[in-house]
């Protein structure tokens, strides 16, 4: 049991959006010992009466298929979907990068910024914010970049997925 | 039945007195619903918070309310009134030191499955994250201990919340279920809504297996060379028509079948067909054949490990089929080959219907032999112990169980045995008798001493003519010795029959077996006379301090018709045997001095499991 490679996964829980239920949610995952890699949680149907959770988690098998089953035990749960296996899913975050600098530095990091198509959503003379939207790796590889150029702070939402083509959770 | 029947179950109520009434505040809803959930009895224990409540209570007669002495007790007795009765238990405790002392019984019906609504008072919604006096976030404390929890911020939800209070606590895999009821809407105008017909918005637990699950499960046991039913508290929660049915299966295939702790009466111990418990502290029948079974049919049980031992050598050679209503509860612990979903009885039920049509033949003489090679573990008699028959001889607690048995058996009552937690529970597990389901009430989960007392207040409760008896060891029922008081209160028979060893003898046990005889703490000193103890409580005292003793006693115990504290001075250190210590595997079981000298390899690991 142990042996059994970790898989990571992204979970897609439609919960009722009453107070209380994400702390479930968050209390399962610390109460026994699972990770919890990002989540995101925002009000998406029934005009506003349901909220979509996305889980982004690891573990082995058999440690994911238990996190569905009791997340799907919990009373406010209508649904639970396992992106990663009902077929190809596209996921996404949004950032927030402050960097600070002037001259050389500055002018580097607005260059990758148009290369990566980040937006400067604030400038001054001496800082920006770029708003950027991808895949995980796409905006861990542009902090990176960012680093030596004055990077000073980051913001990141966590990641919203869904499935790729027709099919809905 | 499913889900939305299930909660119209509950608008079959008769129309209540209360229907007529004008204006009601949020407290008078309140009972008003609990009316309508046709409770009778709630336990509870007030305070500020729930004065509205209490007071709601005194203007009506529908409703009794039992006081106890303690609000962990309000919870175990709604435990025991709810498992000897298939009912959903019902708690009223007041906020802050109410609620918070609620919490270990609400994990304890959590870990067992038990229905219960627990309803607590709370600050005015106003007041709430003041840390206003009294106050507790017990939404928060509680999220872990429940199965759901409800916090009601407007009066226009109280009713509504109740209903669904209910129908969570009994639908699904059952469990307990908190209402946090702020003060101001219970001294507030509020309106009744009757129970919803309409399904519930998200839970909707599954309770119909499937069909081609249960057609592989039969499959495979008609296959089997060597087979074992595994039936655990499920089977009881089910209801009594599940026992039935599990008894026609078990006899209609010819298998053995073993029990877990809190499956104990699904199917009769008394039945040549069982083994006995399984587990720690099972017989060694029942852990050989699980060891040694090809087939495993897990009916409503979780793989508990006191069940398994050590995982990786549970069970090795069986195709395993689990039927469980939880399915988080499938694949947790043990990778199972025939996963079924759904009620245990209905699981049951439709296997007894797929044997009856199936035409795979029956290998009628490989289940004989295997039955022979269960005979041959039997003969072992691994629950045997060696009572010196002499009148001055010291009492074995064994013994002591058995005569109980025996003598309460032939007064023909109803009998109903409570347990507190150590050796105590586990002979009163294996040397008592369990022919019915929901005769048997232990704290199997969460191993809480204390539980024993209030629970029997619970079940005495509910069968005031019955007999109850806590099997109790003396350090246990000093957690909830203040019961008695309630006991007395109500009059109720309770018979408390006190294994006294003078020691946390499982803990001594542990440091015996485990910890080089190095008795660290676990010696019951400073006992009270337990028999000054009950006439201090009005109850009547006896005490047996050596065999000659015994029957007398247990013949006066059973025969008073109020309530007895039996003070039995057993042997101090018998150990309860079989043992499988934790770490290890079936096939390791260390046998009590009377079968074996053999000693199981205790590992190392072993010392830092619990
Ligand atoms: C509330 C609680 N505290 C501690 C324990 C650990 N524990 C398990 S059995 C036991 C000893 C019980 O002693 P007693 O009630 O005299 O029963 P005996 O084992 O002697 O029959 C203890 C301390 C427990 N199960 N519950
Ligand atoms: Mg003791």
């Amino acid at each position: 049991m142990q042996e059994d490679p970790q898989i990571s996964a992204v979970i897609a829980v439609l919960v009722e959006n009453e107070s209380g239920v994400l702390a479930r949610v968050i209390g399962l995952f610390s109460g026994r010992g699972y990770n919890i890699e990002s989540l995101t949680v925002a009000p998406v149907e029934d005009g506003g009466n349901k909220s979509r959770i996305n889980i982004v988690t690891s573990g082995t098998p058999m440690v994911i298929e238990q996190i569905k089953a009791l997340l799907y035990r919990l009373v406010p749960v209508h649904r639970v979907s396992d992106l990663t296996q009902i077929g190809p899913h596209v996921a996404r975050e949004m950032a927030l990068i402050k960097v600070v600098g002037t001259g050389e530095p500055r002018t580097e990091a607005l260059r990758l910024a148009e290369a990566f198509r980040a937006r400067a959503v604030d400038s001054t003379t001496g800082s920006f914010v770029f708003e950027l939207t991808g895949a995980s790796e796409k905006i861990e590889t542009f902090i990176d970049l960012m680093r030596p150029l004055g990077l000073v702070e980051v913001s990141r939402t966590g990641i919203a997925a869904i499935a790729r083509g027709p099919k809905t959770i | 039945m499913n889900a939305s029947t299930d909660l119209k179950d509950s608008l079959t109520a008769p129309p209540s007195a209360a229907l007529s009434m004008p204006v009601q505040n949020g407290a008078e809803i309140v009972l008003r619903v609990l009316q309508e959930q046709q409770v009778e009895v709630i336990f509870g224990y007030p305070g500020g918070a729930v004065l509205p409540i209490y007071d709601a209570l005194f203007k009506q007669n529908a409703i009794r309310h039992v006081l106890v002495r303690h609000e962990q007790a309000a919870v175990h007795a709604a435990e025991g009134y709810a498992r000897s009765t298939g009912r959903v238990g019902v708690v009223l405790v007041t906020s802050g030191p109410g609620a918070t002392n609620a919490v270990t019984g609400l994990l304890d019906a959590l870990m067992d499955s038990v229905p219960l609504v627990c309803l607590t008072g709370q600050v005015p919604t106003h007041m709430i994250g003041n840390d206003a006096f009294q106050e507790a976030d017990t939404t928060g404390i509680t999220r872990p201990v429940t199965k759901h929890n409800y916090l009601v911020k407007r009066p226009g939800d109280l009713a509504r919340t109740l209903h669904e209070a209910f129908y969570v606590a009994r639908s699904g895999r059952p469990g307990p279920v908190v209402v946090d009821l702020p003060k101001d809407i219970m001294v507030g105008p509020s309106s009744y809504t009757p129970a919803s017909e309409a399904p519930h918005r998200s839970y909707r637990p599954v309770r119909e297996p499937a069909r081609e699950a249960v057609q592989a499960a039969v499959a495979a046991m008609r296959r089997a060379r060597r087979p074992l039913f595994y039936t655990g508290g499920g089977v009881i929660n089910s209801g009594s028509a599940a026992s039935e049915a599990l008894g026609r299966l078990v006899r209609l295939t010819g298998f053995p079948c073993t029990s877990t702790l809190m499956g104990l009466g699904a199917y009769p111990t008394t039945d040549p067909q069982f083994l006995g418990m399984l587990g720690m502290h099972g017989t060694y029948e029942a852990n050989l054949a699980t060891h040694g079974c090809d087939v495993l049919i897990n009916l409503g049980a979780r793989f508990d490990d006191r069940v398994t031992g050590r995982l990786d050598s549970f069970s090795p050679h069986s195709t395993k089929i689990h039927v469980d209503i939880d399915a988080s509860s499938i694949n947790k612990i043990v990778r199972v080959d025939i996963p079924v979903v759904g009620d245990a009885g209905r699981a049951i039920a439709m296997m007894i219907e797929a044997w009856e049509w199936s035409d795979v033949p029956v290998d009628r003489d490989t289940l004989a032999a295997w039955w022979r090679q269960i005979d041959g573990w039997r003969a072992i008699d691994s629950l045997a112990y060696k009572q010196d028959p002499s009148p001055s001889a010291v009492i074995k607690p064994q013994h002591a169980i058995r005569r109980l048995h025996a003598l309460a058996r032939e007064t023909g009552r109803d009998t109903f045995v409570t347990t507190e937690v150590g050796q105590h529970q586990m002979w009163a597990a294996t040397h008592f008798q369990y022919d019915r389901p929901n005769r048997w009430m232990t704290s199997g989960g969460l191993g809480t001493m204390g539980y024993g007392l209030p629970a029997a207040v619970g079940v005495q409760v509910a069968h005031p003519d019955a007999l109850v008896i806590d099997i109790a060891g003396e350090a246990s029922t000093l957690m909830n010795i203040q019961e008695l008081g309630t006991i007395a209160q109500y009059r109720l028979p309770v018979k408390l029959f006190i294994l006294n060893n003078r020691y946390m003898g499982m803990v001594r046990q542990w440091q015996e077996l485990l910890h080089g005889s190095r008795y660290s703490e676990s010696y019951s000193a400073s006992l009270p006379d337990f028999v000054k103890l009950a006439d201090a409580f009005q109850a009547t005292g006896m005490r047996a301090t050596s065999l000659g003793e015994l029957d007398d006693v247990i013949r006066r115990m059973l025969a008073h018709d109020g309530p007895v504290v039996a003070d039995i001075c057993v042997d101090e250190t018998e150990n309860c045997y079989p043992m499988i210590p934790s770490g290890a595997a079936h096939n390791e079981m260390i046998l009590g001095p009377e079968q074996s000298d053999r000693a199981a390899r205790i590992t190392d690991e072993g010392l830092m499991l619990i």
